[in-house]
């Protein structure tokens, strides 16, 4: 459970879900849990990525690349649009800094700014921020099983160990012999549904399944909802040292 | 009979002076408090379309049914030719464009790096055409404190509160954080060109005033703006002429299958204010029978104490012949002096007091200073026409009122026991 979005982790770490053993019919929600995990990440990683933010006023593209080195330091620039070109995001550990060459600054966003959209798309910058390892954060049980997108899945149950989480309580569809979260609705501690998330496609890249196309909704927000695209992935890249720090944002 | 009646009242004052002072002190407090009351509501009205709605606002559809959002991802787009079709349809107003919206000041240190961060409430406005109305709407020139009015693009104002909050001058760099109407973070530049105080408690806690082309750009909105706001040109709020104008634009203009579309509202529907300016106008007349009502009860039993004190004139009266309805009418008569006496002398000295507070005004900030409403930290009353008049009616029916109840008495009285009476 913790995962905010697979999202960023699942999207832009863009997952993948390995040529591992099947787990038994009967298998726990924290087993299932652990080998979504294990087989989702790689230690390093560049990806090329779209956003389609289907506002109530029309659709834009934000294109990005992110280099990304373990699940908690990522480096990420905006190619486009026009407007938004060389903007560029630095998270490290938990901490999370942007540049805009307009202003030639650099932003800590930390408080409540965190929950702010991220480029107007269904995610926040909180989303991105929470640790991508759900077993970290959520207790899992299996509910039910169903068949989501022509694959059967497990249904997971996942509650908060945590009081100070985004997200109280999950409920994440994860494909039965791919590893692959194929679906996800993310609770309020009231119970109220805050955002979904569909993946749409899913490709097999280096031995790991990644989710290439996922639409994420904010329930609360008006809009289609923001559809991901992974373009491209590079696992286990050589990414510079120096990308990791704050003097490459102004680079 | 007048005269002898006056000569009376002037010469034998245990019959009038209580009374008139009684009389007087209400219509005082009468017409003190209807000029102070008429001075903050004024006062209310005048901030709230200045600073936030104007007198008539035009607005999307979305935009007004979540208005205190400040959704300006809902704002209305193409303002131009909506602007010349208001400004040609409704020359009665003057119309300008506003953009309303909320973030963050960052304030870099010698490495550009955040040093401080306050949140803050912006206003984009037309600040640099030469014959922006929003100078005077917003009372820009007498507001500046420190600095120099903005004179080109990228140039701000900030609330002078603020500033001492972030410790930066006129000609400091800092940064907005916002959101763009599209929802993405956004970064600005802005010069501080000076500090302002407009005296009303929201501007002056976090108030930022940028040009409206600034902030078009920062937030993504080209040729959009959250509100167009209209102004008589008197600056004075007519309700009648702006449900007039409203209901007009909104048949003419508005689709209600459009979210997008535009819809005008008036300062009383669209700031919310409209159950505090009901209770506020109703407001005089309670005052008004307030003081009636006490004031009649009051002067009854002065009456009631003045007819004991002249018993035995009145049994005299009586006794020698005079009817009784006669005596009545003629104390009746003494009350409609008493009660023109009692109103000429409150409503100077009321009229007189609320003088000087229009003048010198009441410092009310230190109960404001967390206000929300556009309300002025100085409230002043306001004397008008209807000041001088106001205190007159119930400054008459109350001792009309207080001598013909009293006055019953003398309907009471045994002329049979009348010499006997006058035997003891």
């Amino acid at each position: 459970m913790r995962r905010m979005f697979w999202l960023i982790a699942v999207l832009l770490s863009s997952v993948c879900y390995a040529q591992t053993p099947r787990l038994p019919q009967s298998a726990s929600g924290e087993e299932i849990l652990k080998k979504v995990d294990l087989n989702m990440f790689s230690e390093n990683k560049i990806i090329e990525s779209r956003m389609v933010i289907h506002g109530e006023r029309g659709s834009r593209t934000v294109e990005t690349k992110s280099w990304q080195r373990s699940t908690r330091e990522t480096f990420s620039e905006f190619l486009a649009p026009a407007r938004d070109k060389g903007t560029k995001m630095l998270k490290l550990q938990d901490m999370l800094w942007t540049y805009s060459p307009s202003t030639d600054r650099i932003i800590l966003i930390s408080g409540h700014m965190l929950r702010q959209s991220v480029m107007g798309s269904d995610l926040s910058y909180e989303d991105m921020m929470e640790d991508p390892h759900l077993p970290n954060l959520y207790s899992a049980k299996v509910s039910s099983e169903e068949t989501v997108v022509g694959r059967s899945c497990w249904v997971l149950d996942l509650t908060a160990k945590k009081e100070d989480i985004a997200y109280n309580s999950r409920k994440a569809w994860i494909d039965k012999t791919r590893y692959v979260l194929l679906k996800e609705n993310l609770y309020a501690k009231s119970g109220k549904l805050l955002k979904t998330m569909e993946v749409r496609e899913v490709t097999e890249i280096q031995n790991h399944w990644i989710a290439k196309s996922i639409l994420y909704k904010d329930v609360l927000k008006e809009g289609g909802g923001t559809e991901f695209f992974v373009d491209s992935v590079i696992l286990d890249a050589t990414i510079p040292e120096y990308l990791f720090s704050k003097a490459a944002l102004k680079k | 009979m007048i005269e002898f009646l006056f000569k009376g009242l002037v010469r034998d004052r245990s019959r009038s002076l209580f009374p008139v002072l009684i009389v007087a002190a209400g219509v005082m407090l009468t017409v003190f408090l209807q000029s102070w009351l008429n001075g903050a509501l004024s006062s209310l009205i005048q901030s709230t379309a200045h600073y936030r709605t104007g007198h008539v606002c035009v607005m999307t559809r979305a935009y007004n049914e979540k208005a205190d959002q400040l959704p300006n991802d809902l704002a209305l787009l193409g303002i131009d030719t909506l602007l010349t079709t208001l400004r040609g349809q409704y020359p009665d107003l003057f119309w300008t464009p506003r953009i309303t919206f909320g973030g963050l000041l960052d304030i870099p240190d010698e490495k550009g790096e955040t040093k401080e961060q306050a949140p803050v409430s912006g206003m984009g406005v037309d600040l640099l055409a030469s014959d922006s109305p929003e100078w005077k709407v917003l009372n820009i020139r007498p507001a500046l404190v420190q600095g120099h009015l903005p004179k080109q693009q990228g140039e701000i104002l900030i609330a002078e509160a603020l500033a001492g909050k972030l410790h930066i001058q006129p000609g400091q760099k800092v940064t907005l954080i916002s959101s763009t109407m599209y929802g993405s973070m956004t970064y600005y530049n802005f010069t501080i060109a000076g500090t302002v105080r407009f005296g009303v408690a929201p501007m002056d806690r976090s108030a930022i005033i940028a040009d409206l082309n600034d902030i078009q750009q920062a937030l993504d909105m080209q040729h959009g703006a959250g509100e167009i706001v209209g102004f008589f040109h008197d600056d004075l709020y007519h309700e009648d002429r702006a449900n007039v104008i409203t209901e007009d634009f909104n048949t003419r203009s508005s689709k209600s299958s459009d979210k997008f579309s535009p819809i005008m509202g008036t300062l009383r529907t669209v700031s919310g204010l409209a159950d505090y300016l009901d209770f506020a106008s109703s407001f005089s007349g309670i005052i008004l029978t307030v003081f009636v009502v006490v004031m009649s009860i009051v002067l009854w039993n002065a009456g009631l104490t003045g007819s004991l004190r002249r018993y035995g004139e009145i049994g005299l009266r009586l006794a020698i012949g005079e009817e009784t309805g006669h005596v009545y009418r003629s104390m009746m008569v003494e009350s409609l002096f008493i009660g023109i006496a009692g109103s000429i002398a409150g409503t100077a000295i009321g009229v007189a007091i609320a003088y000087y507070l229009q003048v010198h005004g009441f410092d009310i900030g230190s109960m404001t200073k967390n206000s929300t409403m556009m309300i002025s930290d100085v409230i002043r009353a306001q004397v008008e026409p209807s000041t001088f008049a106001i205190g007159f009616l119930p400054g008459i029916l109350a001792t009309f009122l207080g001598a013909a109840i009293s006055g019953i008495g003398i309907y009471k009285r045994q002329t049979s026991q009348l010499f006997k009476e006058l035997e003891t």
